[in-house]
């Protein structure tokens, strides 16, 4: 499917989903709570089939959290990049998608760990790499460890 | 006559029970800490301990202009140290609207090369050792002298190289390199021959690979499985065939696949990879054009706001390296998707229900690099 014809069937299971201008994968912003149910059909919709996660990461954008979905479909072979924002530094939470592409299980977890973003439903979340009582997460902008982190 | 006392012993193996498997375990290549559900000696599940060496290169490179952050890939998967590089500089090239001679992407494409065959030799010199042979160490070891020789006589290290910059090369390759590169590949023709009779061939390996830790393909796809890993379950997953780079769509080569899944194919998919690394080589090594051996590029390097992703394939499988950038010398976030990070997430699944001494061939044929889990 080329991203044409990509970006009417994204369009036509979630209406308001948001189109993204990007120069290399079609990219789209979901509401949060359609994540998991887009992420389902994706995956097993013949046409879609889009079987393969290849990258899962989150970014903190100030303004709010974001996770980054890239995804590929082994047999049709066209990619596609999926955007879920939350405004809750405290608490944000998006959908586990780990139930659809396994793979997302570790990248969470990594998520949650550096990120501090949570994943409801996850069968385990904990921190990947840091200590369980390690305070704060690094990859946030406004993180400061005067121990670890040497300022130029 | 003594009297004996009968004790009642609990049955063992009716329970469970935890052993720490690393983090300094000489089959966990590095330090990665598998915490291991054993009932008698069958594992039952396992869960993986990570961030023993985490250096947050991620949060590094925000701080790193791109060509700094060249140099922290290397310490990624320090056994593919050029491929890693290849990734930033190309992912700086494409965003950066580069063209870059074709006598650099003739050389990157032949050392690439040189490197997944140097991390191969390395693979099957400690699997075997992990199976107890450890005559293979000396022999895979002694073969990837050969390699690391060459590139110590161009690139000036051995290890990490950091010869790749955004735009080219650090320096033109030294004047022997093709003539020795001719002679590393005629060498190592005769001796991956030893390879296969010292361990392919042996019985007892194969006795304790074949159908052991079976991965599905569906699986494979599911967990992210990329590489040797995942081609030996059928996921064609190489993207040096998929998305080309370098100069790969102008060489012959065969994307290996495998089918079975198993420990012994995945030690296949690596073998017959030699073989086609070399076959790659060959194709490119009379053929290097004349010409700069890198482009002038500006002393600052902004990439213009918006997102970057390159995709290389690593010795162990599929790196993706994703950059936003906000238009500044750093990146604003920078991640990188390594291929040891999605292949240790599948080994609690390929390990349920086998014997703990299999744990170590799975682990072996999956073959980590912890440093690339950690990042």
């Amino acid at each position: 499917m080329d991203n044409t014809a990509l970006q009417e069937r994204i369009l036509s299971l979630v209406p308001d989903a948001e189109f993204q201008e990007n120069k290399q994968f079609l990219t789209f912003i979901i509401p949060p709570a359609k994540m998991h149910d887009l992420a389902f059909k994706l995956k097993n919709e013949p046409d879609l089939s889009f079987d393969f996660l290849f990258c899962l990461t989150g970014v903190d954008m100030v303004q709010f959290l974001e996770v980054v979905y890239h995804i590929e479909s082994t047999e049709h072979k066209h990619q596609l990049e999926l955007k879920v924002r939350t405004h809750d530094r405290e608490n944000g939470a998006v959908d586990t998608v780990c139930d659809i592409w396994r793979t997302a299980e570790f990248h969470e977890r990594e998520i949650y760990d550096l990120l501090g973003i949570r994943f409801n439903n996850h069968p385990d979340l904990r921190r990947l790499f840091l200590e369980e009582n390690w305070i704060g997460h690094p990859l946030r902008k406004d993180y400061v460890d005067e121990v670890n982190i040497v300022e130029f | 006559m003594k009297e004996i006392i009968n004790l009642p012993v609990k049955n063992v193996e009716e329970e469970e029970y935890h052993i720490n498997m690393g983090p300094q375990h000489p089959s966990t290549h590095g330090v990665l800490r598998l915490v291991v559900s054993l009932q008698g000696e069958i594992v039952k599940s396992l869960k993986p301990h990570c961030g023993y060496i985490h250096r947050g290169i991620e949060k590094m490179c925000e701080k790193d202009t791109y060509p700094q952050i060249i140099h922290l890939t290397d310490r990624m998967d320090y056994l593919s140290a050029h491929i890693n590089n290849h990734a930033v500089c190309m992912l700086v090239e494409n965003a950066l609207e580069v063209e870059v001679p074709e006598r650099v992407k003739y050389i990157r494409t032949i050392v690439d090369e040189l490197n997944r065959i140097a991390s191969h030799q390395l693979w099957w010199c400690s699997f075997g050792m992990d199976m107890g042979g450890l005559t293979c160490f000396f022999y895979g070891l002694r073969d990837r002298e050969k390699i690391l020789d060459i590139f110590e006589e161009s690139f000036g290290s051995r290890l990490l190289h950091s010869y790749y910059t955004p735009g080219g090369l650090m320096m033109d390759i030294h004047p022997d390199f093709q003539k020795n590169v001719k002679a590393f590949i005629k060498y190592f023709r005769k001796k991956i021959k030893d390879y296969d009779e010292l361990l392919t061939g042996n019985i007892i390996m194969q006795l304790r690979t074949k159908g052991v830790g079976i991965l599905s393909k569906e699986d494979a796809i599911s967990y992210g499985v990329t590489g040797p890993s995942g081609r030996a379950s059928g996921f064609a997953c190489d993207v040096r065939k998929h998305h080309p780079y370098g100069v790969y769509d102008k060489v012959v080569f065969n994307e290996v696949m495998g089918t079975a899944g198993d420990t012994f194919e995945r030690y296949m998919m690596r073998m017959h990879e030699m073989h086609e690394s070399m076959k790659i080589i060959e194709q490119l090594i009379d053929n290097i054009p004349p010409g700069d051996y890198t482009t002038k590029m500006k002393a600052v390097l902004k990439l213009p706001a918006g997102e970057y992703f390159q995709r290389v394939e690593a010795a162990r499988g599929e790196l993706g390296v994703y950059v936003i950038s906000d238009g500044n010398k750093s990146p604003y976030r920078m991640k990188f998707r390594s291929p040891n990070f999605s292949n240790l997430s599948v080994l609690d699944h390929v390990s349920r229900g086998c014997k703990i001494a299999d744990l170590v061939a799975i682990g072996g044929s999956l073959d980590y690099v912890i440093p690339d889990i950690d990042r």
